[in-house]
């Protein structure tokens, strides 16, 4: 019946999951190592801007799906 | 594992039965002080008994507490005093309607518990790829977990039965994972939240004979929030509750602000035999229940049931999620 809510939650738990490989295998270990000796905390910042800019990939990803399915259910 | 068991059965029976025996009790309380509200999706002037919270406080904490006298352990302290203040939080606002920004900031220091107890590890467990430290960050998941959490289930009980169903799905599929990972005590705390919340939807379920409110609605997403903490599940309690989750982010990114949900434009109307109908107001905020009459006109239990299946099928990729924690690529 609602096939495209269902798909949206499936959306939704695929870029979960591939959120969670992006933090465990490219954030984590994330280091500038080659540039002088960094402070952690500048490190943890740089780290928590990437998480933040994927986060907003993320949200600009759902909030066109969403359009696109509100759209699609008013037009059908 | 006999004691284990023991203890799952006592205190599942304790949360279910005794939400299932007092809240009748507390409906005609409720009655007779005429603290009743009107439920505006039915024809005519049904008046329903609220806060049904206070029955929802009496099962989690009754249960828990049993629950801690087995195993004293200080996650379960962190679940059975995170669950108090979140009712206490949802019951401040049930008498008076506060600002859009009172709930989360009141429920950020209902995390106090969770770090003051040191309930919680700081890795960050993922399905397929491991875990992640992030002892800073985890922090401030810490602090935000309960205020999203208890928002995000008060934000999806806009209709009967709603949150208490919700939360029973989510609460079983997390207790399963929890069982799944081998953490037990963790697993049998939730199984009290499934119970109770259980119990609750006997009366809450369509038509309503009470509702939540604020303090039961906040409870359960404050008791949910802790559990998924402390049981170091934190990935997979967003996955089981991904329906309410997409609520708020479709209210958020349609509101694009926080605000108290009763000060919005009201996104549904009524058609002649009182369904519900989406409203032709562009500036009103795209719901999950919003998007599911977006096609055509539906009664109040067909929504109900549509979301408490989409709530299966997110409980589905949860149990799923949890056989991936052991899986690593």
């Amino acid at each position: 019946m609602n096939t495209k809510i269902y798909s949206f939650i499936f959306v939704m738990w695929i870029l979960m999951l591939i959120g969670g490989g992006l933090m465990t295998l490219i954030i984590g270990p994330f280091s500038l190592g080659n540039i002088g000796n960094i402070d952690p905390i500048i490190l943890s910042g740089v780290k928590v801007g990437i998480a933040l800019l994927l986060i907003f990939v993320w949200v600009l990803i759902l909030t066109k799906v969403k359009n696109w399915i509100f759209k699609s259910q008013v037009k059908s | 594992m006999e004691e284990k068991i023991i203890a799952a059965i006592i205190v599942s029976a304790i949360a279910f039965f005794s939400i299932y025996a007092f809240t009748p009790i507390l409906i005609k309380f409720l009655q007779k002080r005429n603290l009743m509200v009107k439920d505006v999706n039915k024809s005519g002037n049904v008046m329903i008994p609220r806060p049904g919270g206070i029955s929802i406080l009496l099962g989690i904490v009754a249960s828990e507490i049993t629950l801690y006298l087995f195993f004293p352990i200080s996650e379960i302290l962190a679940i059975i005093i995170t669950s108090i203040l979140g009712f206490s939080v949802g019951i401040i606002d049930d008498k008076k309607t506060m600002g859009g920004w009172f709930k989360p900031l009141a429920l950020a220091f209902c995390a106090a518990p969770i770090l003051l107890l040191g309930a919680y590890d700081s890795n960050l467990d993922f399905p397929l790829f491991g875990s992640v430290k992030i002892p800073s960050l985890y922090l401030a998941l810490v602090v935000f977990m309960i205020p999203i959490m208890g928002n995000t289930i008060n934000s999806i009980d806009v209709l009967n039965g709603i949150a208490s169903g919700v939360t029973t799905i989510a609460s079983f599929a997390l207790a399963i994972s929890l069982f799944i990972l081998q953490n037990y005590e963790i697993g049998i705390a939730c199984l009290c939240l499934a119970f109770a919340s259980l119990a609750f939807y006997k009366y809450h379920k369509f038509p309503s004979r009470i509702f939540p409110g604020d303090s039961g609605a906040v409870m359960f997403g404050a008791t949910y929030g802790v559990i998924a903490i402390v049981g170091q599940v934190e990935v997979i309690a967003a996955v089981a509750i991904l329906p309410a989750v997409i609520n708020s982010f479709l209210f958020l990114s349609s509101v694009k602000k926080i605000v108290e949900h009763r000060e919005i434009k009201n996104p549904v109307k009524h058609t002649d035999d009182f369904k519900l109908k989406s409203t032709d107001e562009n500036h009103a905020p795209i719901t999950l229940v919003r998007l599911l009459i977006a096609k055509k006109p539906l009664s109040e239990k067909q929504i109900c049931n549509e979301i408490l299946k989409l709530t299966a099928f997110s409980g589905i990729l949860a149990v799923i999620t949890a056989f991936m924690m052991g899986v690593k690529i």
